[in-house]
């Protein structure tokens, strides 16, 4: 079957010729009429509609957007933030760049609708460090914003009033933890606080309640204030709806970002229809669906089981090229759709090295706070280091396992899992690759071996 | 501590942005590293006595963040995306090549004095690896041929002063 057409909700300025990320342009194709609508509603029908939307947060762990604001404190009498995560860091996803720098005015759009929804009066864009460009657009989109009325005291003759601030990041991946990231806005090291107590909907921000979403879940919002949640909900396929930004990385004919509807495309459709297959000369062996730190796929192997359809069970047998890409379908064959970072390898890559690579980010990432991440982090590299750079041994995929099966779940926050996966799913899935690699060093590399670590 | 008036002003522009003055402490960093070039010791007390708190407050964020350094680096500031989609499409020679186009090493400063080459982490463009900042400004699909064209125009520029 051929790929679908893609749905381009999100980005569907992005690549317009002519298209400018000033207030004039957006407004120009109809930008903030949906604020205008939505401030002449109750707040609470758009947190309604956003519930009927069954959206889901689009950073990386899928969680229902709606019920996050549920879960808002909203009689502690203590001010509401929004704390909008532009923190993009998890490797292969590189979907938020693109909105900050092309339609800034889309994600202060979504903003304010949130804002005005959940009666936050400050918010702020946590962008990361590496954004200085996205950081300096940002500021002058709100600058344009505020002088419209879009933002600020008293929006669009109303009572209602918000400001928004960009705070930058200074290159550390843990501020995309959200309570590592309210850390950091309150100008500490971002170590992730413990939950319980410590919800950002009841202690977040300066111990008030606040809320957290990514940039792409908040332009979701303007959709859905726009088409109305039922409308929206029937974008996508149950419990995973409206549009998803697919981020394609790695040995791909084709790489780049596509939006889909979230589930009506397979993995297969998007690789090879999309994407345009492998390399010339080469063939897939693994791709990473959901950002780094999912689990590895391998290409060849069935995934197996029984699914619901339509409120019945039906058994599934899938090629990895038959999975749909959504968040339930990739969490049901062991792995996750996570922030939509689909990172492709093929032939020409060794899993050891790979992995190698993969284990430095988070060695380099970790916030230390936690001894099993912080320790286990750090001897998962310097393992598969010593394998690429010193003396591989035919028993060190064994001793890698047991290092990563001692972290996840023994940490503060899902880093310990993030840092764990890549090594537990490599080693499950090329285990033999690891034992063959002593004797596969002892050949001369080929000159047109890339270094990986 | 000697800051430029503009640097000044936007200091007082950012800290009433927060209820708390020490939330300001990453965006003062920012500031003064621009202004400065790196976080001397003299900066930290500097910044900690302006938001009233501890230097220690202060120093723990800049051993801590990647982005704040201690000491000066070269005239251009050359970051190469070390992590898998950008090394797998061939970051590692892309970094070697710059690291011989100025001869000098990783985190070094350059003899002549113009560039620091830095291996950071993902940068997210994946789509268009591998990547390189230089300063601010991204640059895509940075293969060892473009990684000498960008060389040579970072030291044409060196030698016009014009950057």
């Amino acid at each position: 079957m051929p790929a679908p057409e893609q749905f381009r909700l999100i980005f569907k300025h992005i690549d317009e010729p002519g298209y400018t990320n000033d207030l004039a342009c957006y407004v120009r194709n109809g930008g903030y009429e949906v604020l205008r609508k939505s401030v002449a509603r109750k707040p609470e029908e758009i947190v309604d509609e956003v519930k009927k939307s069954g959206l889901r947060g689009r950073g990386g762990a899928g969680f229902p957007c709606g019920v996050k604001w549920t879960l808002l404190d909203r009689k502690s009498g203590k001010p509401i933030y929004l704390v909008v995560n532009a923190d993009e860091s998890e490797p292969g996803t590189f979907k938020d760049r693109y909105i900050i720098h092309n339609d800034p005015h889309q994600l202060i759009e979504g903003i304010m609708i949130t804002c005005f929804a959940n009666k936050v009066e400050r918010a702020y864009i946590y962008i990361r460090g590496e954004f200085p460009e996205g950081a300096r657009i940002l500021e002058k989109a709100i600058a344009e914003a505020r002088a419209a009325n879009f933002c600020g005291p008293n929006i669009l003759g109303t009572a209602y009033g918000c400001e928004i601030y960009v705070h930058r990041g200074a290159g550390a991946y843990i501020c995309g933890e959200e309570t590592g990231l309210i850390e950091s806005i309150e100008g500490k090291r971002p170590y992730p606080r413990i939950k319980p107590p410590y919800f950002p909907a009841v202690l977040g921000l300066y111990q008030c309640p606040t809320i957290v979403n990514n940039v792409e879940t908040l332009c979701h919002v303007k959709h859905i204030a726009d088409r109305g949640g039922d409308a929206y909900s029937r974008i996508g396929t149950p419990n995973n709806t409206g549009t998803r930004i697919l981020c394609v990385s790695g040995h791909v004919q084709r790489p780049g970002y596509y939006e889909f509807e979230v589930g009506k495309i397979t993995m297969g459709q998007l690789l090879f229809d999309v994407c345009g297959g492998p390399l010339p000369g080469r063939t897939f062996k693994a791709v990473i669906p959901g950002g780094s730190s999912a689990k590895v796929l391998k290409f060849g192997e069935r995934y197996k089981g029984k699914r619901k359809s339509g409120g019945e069970m039906v058994d599934y047998d899938w090629g990895l090229e038959d999975i749909p890409m959504d968040f339930d379908s990739l969490a049901m064959i062991g792995s996750m759709g996570g922030s939509g970072g689909v990172i492709v390898m093929d032939d020409s890559v060794s899993m050891v090295e790979a992995l190698a690579n993969i284990n430095a980010f988070y060695s380099h990432e970790s916030c230390g706070q936690c001894t099993p991440c912080r320790e286990g982090s750090l001897w998962m590299k310097k393992i598969t280091s010593r394998m690429v750079h010193g003396d591989a041994r035919a028993e060190d995929g064994a001793l890698l396992k047991s290092v990563a099966d001692q972290i996840a779940g023994r940490t503060i926050c899902a880093f310990g899992e993030a840092c764990a996966w890549p090594t537990q799913s490599f080693i499950a899935k090329f285990g033999d690759e690891f034992k063959a690699y002593p004797e596969s060093k002892k050949a001369p590399r080929p000159a047109a071996a890339i270094e990986l670590v | 501590m000697n800051l430029r008036a503009d640097t000044l002003a936007k200091i007082d522009e950012v800290i009433p942005h927060y209820p708390v003055k020490r939330s300001a402490a990453l965006p003062l960093l920012h500031l003064v590293q621009e202004d400065q070039g790196f976080i001397s010791t003299e900066a930290v007390e500097w910044i900690a006595a302006k938001l009233g708190i501890q230097p220690i407050n202060v120093y723990e964020l800049v051993t801590f963040y990647p982005m704040f350094r201690q000491k000066p680096i070269g005239r251009r500031h050359i970051k190469v995306c070390r992590t898998l989609s950008c090394a797998i499409m061939g970051g590692y020679r892309t970094c070697a090549e710059f690291q011989k186009q100025f001869g000098t090493g990783l985190g070094e400063v350059s003899p002549d004095g113009e560039v620091t080459v830095e291996f950071v982490e993902c940068l997210a463009s994946c789509g268009t690896a591998p990547v390189v900042m230089i300063d601010d400004h991204l640059h895509e699909k940075v293969d060892a041929a473009k990684a000498r064209e960008l060389s040579e125009k970072i030291k044409a520029e060196a030698k016009t002063g014009n950057r």
